[in-house]
């Protein structure tokens, strides 16, 4: 599997072919689509919010410009945020800002993905055991769940990941991209996208329960 | 590293994202199941986690400026002229 890329799908290929054309609700139905997460990323890599709109304005003229040379070796939006990734980085290194990869990322030690309570420790019969179980959520309403409430809660949790993580679970889990995508866009290894992935669902799993748990007890 | 050693819950709640995303030889996988099979805790946990990304899926993306699409658009006018 290593190196292997899925390739451009014949969607894909569709919307390349009307961009080529000029077809502008094609193009504004793309930035609709990424501007907003393609301005996170950016963001990672340089100092600011003003210079990380300059960056995602220069790569949408470099997708622009890219577009006939466009193969469809992997999926359009992986070779779009490649593109956006360079750039982002180039000027981030040109602005002298070196962003180490665990600043992004975080680690386990700032934002523990569970808490040691939850488990019972050497004197407990279980070591390693619930010392009390997880809730069932199963028998809570569609309507609660899905309440305009319980999405910010969500979101907010999100908000609060390091940049990384919280980049990793939009594009997988808000924006449907696989874990493939995801590691070719972003640059990271498997085990780097999953470990990520795994910091920042249980991040927001540990929200969602705190809150839902506040409102039922 | 024994393979016969059962899985605790602390583990198991570990390595979920390994089993949801797959990436377990079929051995840790069913380890893994047989834990479940047994620990109402853990199955409960993975429910949550599945209904975390489920629900973290009905999110939507924050809105762009139209300033900005103003001026991308004309950006996309400009290159068409090249």
């Amino acid at each position: 599997m290593d190196g292997a890329e899925t390739l451009a799908s014949p969607e894909d290929l569709a919307l390349v072919e009307r961009l080529r054309a000029g077809d502008e609700t094609a193009f504004m139905m793309l930035v609709e689509r990424h501007q907003a997460s393609m301005l996170r990323v950016a963001r990672m890599y340089v100092s600011s919010r003003a210079v990380a709109e300059e960056v995602v304005q220069e790569a949408w003229l470099g997708i622009l410009q890219g577009l006939d040379r466009f193969q469809g070796r992997s999926s359009l939006r992986t070779w779009m945020y490649r593109i956006l990734v360079n750039i982002a980085k180039t000027r981030g290194q040109r602005e002298g800002r070196s962003v180490p990869f665990s600043s992004l990322a975080g680690d386990d030690a700032q934002q523990p993905p569970v808490a040691d309570t939850w488990f019972q420790g050497p004197e407990g019969e279980w070591q390693g055991g619930w010392s009390s179980l997880p809730a069932d959520w199963g028998g809570l309403p569609e309507s609660r769940l899905l309440a305009g409430e319980t999405l910010r809660v969500i979101g907010e949790a999100i908000a609060e990941l390091p940049p990384m993580q919280a980049e990793v679970i939009r594009l997988r889990d808000v924006l449907g991209w696989s874990s493939e995508e995801v590691r070719n866009a972003l640059e990271l290894s498997e085990t780097n996208q999953r470990v990520l992935l795994h910091r920042a669902r249980s991040r927001v799993r540990r929200a969602l329960d705190e809150y839902l748990e506040k409102r039922t007890g | 590293m024994s393979g016969e050693r059962q899985l605790t819950c602390r583990e198991v709640v570990e390595i979920v994202t390994d089993y949801l995303e797959g990436a377990m030889t079929s051995m840790e996988r069913a380890r893994f199941e047989e834990h479940l099979s047994a620990c109402d805790g853990c199955a409960n946990y993975l429910r949550q986690m599945r209904e975390t990304i489920r629900l973290t899926g009905m999110l939507e993306e924050d809105q762009i400026p139209q300033e900005q699409k103003r001026e991308l658009l004309m950006a996309f006018r400009g290159w068409r002229r090249d």
